[in-house]
């Protein structure tokens, strides 16, 4: 357990002194959802209809712009080594760094969508069901793309290739992230596509960790 | 000599610190190595009891770095078995990985972190108790001459400074089996005498070393291994 928190807090603590990653994260999702207005132009009706698309969108890609770090920097620099030979079962430990790349990338990008809604026009009502489905989904981002992360160690143009793993598998929590929104908006109630982001999110939590410690153990060798 | 077959031999190395009583010894039989389709290194067999020494040689590629990360777990063997306490290392991968020490040829030091803060982590790794720990963690830093500079960011650590650091894990978080990649690349002079006087009282106190390295080190009474004499192919880089 020990182990565990020491992870979880070291790459929180490197999070945060190199500051990069969740002021880069949260730079392009502000920036992405900003350039659409722009780009389709500021028509009310068009922003609310395409509004929670955007900002999932934007969300997903930001998430996917910091996670080649995520084993990256300890496969180059030998501490990976350290990690596999711990006294964590090397599951847990990628569970550690996904729970440390959620609380520095997926939470603040939930917390601040809110005002990217208004921005877009969302209508307010459907304000706290987006950054619910935020919250609820990009701990599922996190995961599947440790996964990703994890099979492109030692590419050569990991970023685009982990883009190319992991994108395909991000639809699902997309689809119903911002469908929880599009059926607030239209009154039906966003309580089924929750449930079924917040399965999701369980699913990966399940699943992931065996399969990325599984490549980690593949890129080790 | 019927070509280049792999050669199988047995030796042991005696060394006045061995203890008795404790069978911790590490023992290889047959060890084999493959990377990709070369068979780098078979028939590698050896036995390091309490308190004796392994000084691996070789040219560069002859299988240095794969021995020692075979013998850390982190490369299965191709062949053959290694045996901890007498008992198969796979009946309790665990309890080999907590007894072993390995300091590959990158220190895995954070440029973000401080020393002190990096060596916590890596005691935090290895699943001990914190009160014991930090009264470790300054004798480790104090053991390699890191207190000056044990709160600075490691982005300013010289090369030779980040290598002591790695070092500095092998005495903060007390384990029997050390396994040493070019330890002493990157030290000078005064940290490589500290490095040979830690491997001293590591074995004094009845601890097993393995150490690869292409420059001279100081390790009295170790059982010196050349791989190439292991190279299972023919090698075309013969050394005289």
């Amino acid at each position: 357990m020990g182990a565990f928190i020491g992870l979880f807090r070291r790459d929180l603590r490197l999070a945060v002194r190199q500051g990069g990653d969740t002021g880069l994260v949260l730079g392009f999702f502000v920036l992405a959802v900003v350039l659409f207005p722009l780009a389709v132009g500021p028509e009310p009706a068009v922003l609310q209809r395409i509004g929670a698309g955007i900002v999932w969108v934007a969300a997903l890609l930001a998430a996917l712009l910091s996670l080649d770090r995520l084993f990256e920097a300890d496969y180059q620099d030998g501490g990976l080594d350290l990690i596999a030979l711990s006294s964590l079962p090397l599951e847990l430990a990628v569970l550690a760094k996904c729970a440390a790349h959620w609380v520095a990338t997926g939470l603040p990008l939930a917390l601040i969508s809110p005002f990217l809604a208004l921005l877009v026009d969302l209508d307010p009502a459907a304000i706290s069901v987006l950054s619910l489905s935020l919250l609820i989904g990009t701990p599922a981002l996190s995961l599947i793309g440790s996964v990703g992360a994890a099979l492109s160690l030692g590419a050569r143009r990991q970023g685009v290739v982990l883009s190319i793993l992991v994108l395909p598998l991000y639809i699902s929590p997309l689809v119903f992230g911002a469908g929880a929104v599009e059926a607030s908006v239209a009154g039906l109630g966003a309580r089924a596509y929750l449930l079924i982001l917040a399965a999701l999110s369980l699913a990966a939590l399940a699943f992931c960790p065996w399969a990325s410690a599984a490549a980690l153990r593949q890129a080790l060798e | 000599m019927g070509g280049c077959g792999a050669s199988r031999t047995i030796f042991r190395s005696k060394s006045p610190g061995a203890l008795t009583g404790l069978a911790r010894d590490l023992v290889a039989k047959d060890l084999a190595c493959r990377r990709g389709e070369r068979l780098v290194f078979a028939g590698l067999s050896f036995r390091l009891s309490a308190g004796e020494a392994l000084l691996l040689t070789g040219a560069n590629g002859s299988g240095k770095t794969s021995l020692l990360r075979v013998l850390a777990t982190l490369i299965p063997p191709a062949g053959g078995r290694l045996f901890w306490s007498t008992v198969p290392i796979e009946a309790d991968i665990a309890a080999y990985r907590a007894a072993l020490h390995y300091v590959g040829h990158q220190d895995g030091v954070k440029p973000g972190l401080t020393p002190r803060e990096t060596l916590a982590f890596w005691v935090a790794l290895r699943g001990l108790g914190a009160g014991r720990a930090s009264l470790l963690l300054d004798e480790a830093l104090g053991a390699f001459a890191l207190e000056t500079v044990a709160d600075w960011p490691c982005r300013w650590l010289s090369a030779g400074q980040r290598r002591r650091l790695a070092l500095a894990r092998l005495v903060s978080s007390p384990a029997p089996i050390w396994l040493l990649d070019e330890p002493t690349s990157a030290l000078d002079r005064d940290s490589q005498l500290r490095l040979e006087r830690a491997i001293v009282s590591h074995r004094a106190s009845g601890g097993v070393v393995v150490v690869a390295s292409h420059t001279p080190i100081d390790i009295p009474a170790a059982a010196v291994v050349s791989l190439e004499t292991f190279a299972a192919l023919p090698d075309h880089a013969t050394v005289g």
